[in-house]
């Protein structure tokens, strides 16, 4: 992870992130279930790790991540929406 | 409370613009069926939910519907980019840029602007979970119509793809939250009291 472009770091995030709120809501309705939970469990620890990472090297993704050098970092990146469409 | 997370929940990077479908697709943000719609349903009625798990189903799914709105205004914002006046005039989309020009404004594709009177907040547990099984199931089917349209769109026919397969995952949770809401209930006597109201009910 520590040698991750930005851009794979992003996905990996993304798609964790999914896995874990998918896991949240499964153990919503089953909040026994022991699979569930250790799932919950390797995903959201790997979720946090890539996050502290990504922010560290590139940008903050929740106003409690925002590491500045002399200036306010959380309006400096693009927002989710400003991707796409160069055209 | 809330916090912003600065990411989509499903990436959307649309190279192509297209007003025909941008005029389509913001049914999804505004339209009787669309995510706005069914965070707000959501998150309004999980207060009348007697189970902590029922309560946890609504809050969680009508947060990620308001990630669902987000992706929608995503799509949406990148389909009308640098429109020129001859594309706006050629498409449908020219009875909406005369209002709110390409700004995302939550309406549906009919031109009728988002109401709270599309959505219900009962006070009645069995009443709500059956609106949201059914709501589940429309959102699903404006998806399919979406899908219909834009399957030359490769970009933007995966994120409502994606947001499809949310729709039926939904459903199943909350098919489960209705059972687990019955279960506490007198078998004798599903529809005979309100359990959030009446001094009768035997859940809880």
């Amino acid at each position: 992870m520590e040698n991750m472009c930005k851009e794979d770091l992003m996905n990996l995030i993304q798609s964790t992130n999914f896995t874990v709120i998918e896991l949240g809501l499964y153990l919503d309705t089953h909040p026994e279930c022991p699979c569930g939970l250790a799932a919950y469990e390797d995903y959201s620890e790997l979720l946090k790790k890539a996050v502290k990472i990504y922010e560290r090297k590139y940008e903050p993704l929740s106003i409690y991540g925002v590491e500045n050098d002399g200036s306010w970092d959380w309006v400096q990146s693009p927002w989710p929406w400003q991707k796409g469409c160069d055209c | 409370m809330w916090t912003y997370i600065k990411m989509l929940e499903f990436p959307v990077n649309i190279k192509t613009t297209n007003a025909t479908l941008a005029t389509a697709i913001v049914s999804q943000l505004g339209g009787p069926d669309g995510e706005k719609g069914a965070s707000m349903r959501y998150l309004s009625q999980r207060y009348a939910m007697p189970d902590k798990r029922v309560a946890g189903v609504l809050t969680d799914i009508g947060t990620e519907e308001l990630g669902h709105e987000e992706m929608v205004a995503t799509i949406i914002t990148q389909l009308t980019k640098n429109l020129t006046m001859d594309e706006i005039e050629k498409s449908g989309f020219y009875q909406y840029y005369v209002d709110h020009t390409t700004g995302v404004y939550p309406v549906s594709a009919a031109g009728v602007p988002f109401s709270a009177a599309t959505i219900q907040s009962t006070g009645d547990p069995i009443a709500d979970l059956h609106e949201d099984l059914a709501a589940e199931q429309k959102a699903r089917l404006t998806y399919d119509n979406i899908l219909r349209m834009c399957k030359d769109e490769p970009d933007v026919y995966e994120a409502i793809k994606f947001l499809r397969a949310r729709e039926m995952v939904h459903y199943q949770r909350f098919g489960e939250s209705l059972r687990m809401i019955q279960d506490n209930l007198d078998s004798k006597n599903f529809y005979a009291f309100n359990p959030s109201f009446d001094k009768g009910a035997t859940c809880l």
